[in-house]
């Protein structure tokens, strides 16, 4: 409380002893101590806003590709976003490819949108970037669009087998989770 | 508990004393890496306790408030981690067609319980529910001392004292009369890092164990405690020297 | 200038702009900054900063803590254990907290006993000793309600024990009880409305302690030689006078609650609280905390009940009235030769009925528990009264610049005996 209150002192007419006083290291020193100890008090209260320990243990998952037969996907939850994981075939892939860039909405090449070596997976946040709805397509029984991707019932978004935004409203591409190939079978989000 | 309250007022209680009608025995004291200001968890003990709790206290005992995510705290690695919890199975929601299903356990998964719930445990245990392990030591009067001295407490009745069917004389339990068999002897468990598994040795890690098991914050506690006192002991001296100055004036 | 806006003296354009509109910079500089304060405080008179700051502290903790802290019977105990192991500094918040609480009383107990032995409650400055005590009062609620949060074993037979207090109540009393914990025993609809309560009162403490502020402001501070302000030379600035004294005692202050926060966490407490609250087993000994332990020896000393709970009430309600159980015309102990030597005596007996809080009532416990009772009430509906009658005050010097009465001829004349006759006439 003195800090704030010599701090008011300092903003008013400051006089007398207040006036020799404030220039006088020996005083600033216990201010810049105050000031120093006022954050370290203000930091673990906003830390503590932050995820905690258990949340942050739930902030990766590892998925396991075995079950996924060639041409079908499933969805997991990956920090309470759905996660499309979908196992390509060799058309889809090619299809993928060849497509030229000049054509896409927001150009990015397949290559870009999958891991090395495993063309054939492509794991997505499956929330639509036009306005956060999740996309069919996942399903065999889903509509996937014209270009055999992902379509978006809210607004009739369509994208393509590499998750790339092939028709509107949406702006942008797919977004790709940060994740990893911890064997051929299995991957880790997160 | 009042213990607690007698230490806290004991400037003040220390001249008129306390009549205390417990009839339990002294605790045993057991040096404690974790005690005093720098004190840090001796993390070898720590998991030799862990390899006690696993083998042997888990059969009855839950930890509900630990996560295997937690043991890297005693200073296990992620891989380590994620195989121990792997070696549990864990419920795992509900499958597509509504059925429950099961997975094997992750880190972020809490200790699995060796019963479904205290009914359960109560009635396999003859209706002595084995308390939940993940605060044992906050909550026992003597802490960790108090763990220490119970695991070798175990000792034959005085004569005449009647113990009742289903319960064993324990000379530190409160009321002597405890419900759980003797759960340590020598070489009750074979130290993966070959330390001599003596009863003593085997009670101080268990209770090392769980302490930390109520306290996991505890090495970060101190750590961070020191460096605040040793900023408010600087504090405290400019102050007082900026007040000198201030009031120099004064006097 | 514009008609309507505050002449200010601030200098700096925009605060200028902000104070011609708003006052509240010279106001601080009024009530902070350049406020007369006698010049001869002693440590004593830190506390009531350290209250204010330890106010401050604890709600700062405790917003933090209620956004983690879930108020039901199933979760609230496991709740408090995620604050403590997964929460990023949630052991360090709570920890804060729990202590704070403790030390939150000391610092209100020394500064309600610096008042009583510099007769800080007497005239002129009865009502802000009575808006004091309104403080304490607030304190005492909040403080119960937020042990009962944790849902411990002793949170849970705590707030049982305590709310049945009020069954003593001719009459109405158990369904006032049943009120008091929306069911027929203390259940979650209880630790809902205390987690409700416990968020609403400090905040009203806080208006209670503005209050006692602008009464002080109002009255300026009492001084330990107890007598009255004369003139400029008897004081100084507040700031920065005051402000770097009371920022010594913080610091002090500060670094003992850091050493219990990090290192005699779990001190204060009880180890029983580590357990799950269970309706159905009580522990085997149901002990307030430390700062409640004097009342609760007082509500034990009586063999009967209803007497019992009034006496625990009327030993805080008899300070209300202190300012008129006091007839001495001098306000500071130094001065007193026997009030001196009561007060003192006073905190003994609080220590000793602490001790009789503590233990069980059997045996010596209740006699001396007995004892102290009645010395608490003699002191002052008895003692208190009767010496300021017969107690022959020491002279009292001539101002607080000179407080030394070395000569009988020195300065402006004799002795003054009017300040001695009229010691609280305004300067």
């Amino acid at each position: 409380m003195a800090d704030t209150l010599a701090t008011a002192g300092h903003a008013g007419s400051g006089h007398g002893p207040a006036d020799k006083s404030k220039r006088d290291f020996l005083v600033m020193l216990p201010l810049a101590g105050a000031v120093v100890g006022a954050g370290a008090i203000a930091w673990p209260l906003i830390d503590s806003m932050n995820p905690s320990s258990d949340v942050l243990a739930l902030a990766s998952t590892e998925v396991d590709l075995t079950p996924i037969s060639e041409g079908s996907g499933i969805t997991v939850m990956w920090r309470g976003k759905p996660i499309f994981v979908r196992y390509r075939t060799a058309k889809e892939i090619k299809e993928a490819e060849d497509v030229k860039l000049s054509e896409l909405i927001e150009p990015q090449a397949d290559s870009a949108r999958v891991k090395p070596g495993h063309a054939q997976w492509i794991v997505l946040i499956g929330i639509c970037t036009h306005l956060g709805c999740i996309p069919l397509g996942n399903k065999p029984t889903d509509p996937r669009g014209e270009w055999g991707g992902w379509f978006c019932p809210c607004h009739g978004s369509q994208y393509d087998t590499s998750g790339r935004v092939r028709h509107g409203p949406a702006p942008l591409n797919l977004y790709l989770p940060p994740y990893a190939f911890l064997n051929d079978k299995r991957i880790k989000i997160g | 508990m009042r213990l607690r309250v007698l230490a806290a007022l004991a400037f003040l209680m220390a001249p008129l004393g306390g009549a205390n009608a417990q009839e339990a025995a002294p605790l045993l004291h057991s040096h404690w890496s974790f005690d005093g200001i720098f004190g840090t968890y001796d993390k070898a003990s720590a998991q030799r306790g862990f390899q006690i709790y696993s083998q042997i206290c888990s059969a009855c005992h839950s930890m509900n408030y630990m996560a295997y995510r937690n043991l890297a705290g005693i200073g296990l690695s992620p891989a380590q981690i994620k195989a121990v919890a792997a070696a549990v199975t864990v419920p795992g929601g509900l499958d597509d067609q509504g059925k429950e299903t099961e997975r094997p356990g992750r880190p972020s998964d809490t200790f699995k319980a060796p019963f479904p719930n205290d009914k359960a445990a109560e009635a396999a245990m003859g209706g002595a529910l084995p308390p939940d392990q993940s605060l044992l030591v906050a909550a026992r009067d003597g802490g960790p001392n108090y763990i220490y001295s119970l695991m070798q407490g175990y000792v034959d009745p005085p004569a005449g004292v009647q113990v009742p069917v289903g319960h064993y004389y324990n000379k530190y339990f409160p009321g002597h009369m405890i419900a759980m068999p003797p759960p340590l002897t020598d070489n009750a468990v074979t130290y993966a890092d070959g330390t001599k598994a003596t009863l003593a040795q085997e009670a101080h890690d268990v209770a090392t164990f769980l302490t930390y098991t109520s306290y996991p914050q505890l090495d970060e506690q101190h750590s961070l405690g020191v460096r605040v006192l040793l900023f408010l002991i600087f504090m405290t001296i400019v102050t007082y020297i900026a007040k000198r100055r201030v009031w120099a004036d004064v006097h | 200038m514009a008609a309507g806006l505050f002449k200010s003296e601030v200098k700096n354009p925009v605060l200028r702009w902000v104070d011609t509109r708003l006052p509240l910079i010279t106001m601080m500089q009024k009530e902070y900054g350049s406020f007369p304060t006698p010049r001869n405080f002693n440590y004593f008179w830190n506390f009531g900063a350290l209250a204010t700051v330890t106010l401050m502290i604890m709600i700062m903790t405790g917003v933090f803590l209620a956004m983690n802290y879930t108020p039901n019977a199933n979760m609230a105990f496991s709740s408090v254990q995620h604050i403590m192991r997964d929460v990023n500094y949630g052991w360090l918040i709570r920890y804060v907290h729990m202590n704070g609480a403790s030390m939150f009383f000391i610092v209100v107990y020394i500064h309600i006993f610096r008042g009583l032995y510099y007769g800080s409650y007497k005239f002129p400055r009865e009502l802000l000793w009575m808006l004091g005590v309104v403080i304490l009062l607030l304190m005492m609620a909040t403080a119960f309600m937020g042990y009962v949060l944790p849902w411990g074993q002793m949170s849970f037979w705590g707030a049982t024990v305590i709310t049945n207090l009020f069954s003593a109540i001719p009459v109405v009393g158990q369904s006032i009880v049943q009120w008091l914990w929306g069911g027929f025993s203390v259940g979650n609809p209880t630790l809902n409305r205390f987690f409700s309560l416990h968020y609403l009162l400090p905040f009203l403490i806080v208006g209670v302690v503005f209050l006692h502020v602008v009464a002080l402001h109002i009255t300026g501070s009492n001084n330990p030689l107890g007598i009255d302000v004369k003139g400029p030379q008897d004081t100084l600035p507040f700031h920065p006078y005051y402000t770097v004294k009371d920022s010594v005692g913080l610091c002090v202050f500060l670094l003992i609650w850091a050493a219990f926060v990090f290192f005699m966490p779990n001190l204060l407490g009880d180890t029983i609280n580590s357990i799950p609250a269970n309706p159905l087993q009580t522990p085997a000994d149901v002990v307030p905390e430390w700062y409640f332990l004097p009342f609760y020896a007082i509500l034990r000393s009586v063999p009967n009940k209803v007497l019992g709970v009034a006496l625990m009430f009327a030993s805080i309600g008899v300070l209300f009235v202190l300012p008129w159980l006091d007839t001495s015309p001098v306000r500071s102990c130094r001065f007193r030769p026997i009030y001196r030597i009561l007060v003192p005596l006073l905190v003994v007996d609080l220590f000793a009925l602490g001790y009789v809080g503590a233990h069980h009532p059997q045996g010596f416990v209740v006699l001396l528990g007995r004892v102290a009772t009645a010395w608490y009430f003699l002191h002052f509906l008895v003692f208190t009264p009767l010496v300021g009658w017969f107690e022959t005050p020491l002279p009292l010097p001539e101002s607080i610049a000179k407080p030394i009465v070395r000569k009988p001829h020195s300065g402006g004349g004799p002795i003054p005996g009017g300040a001695v006759a009229k010691p609280m006439e305004n300067a």
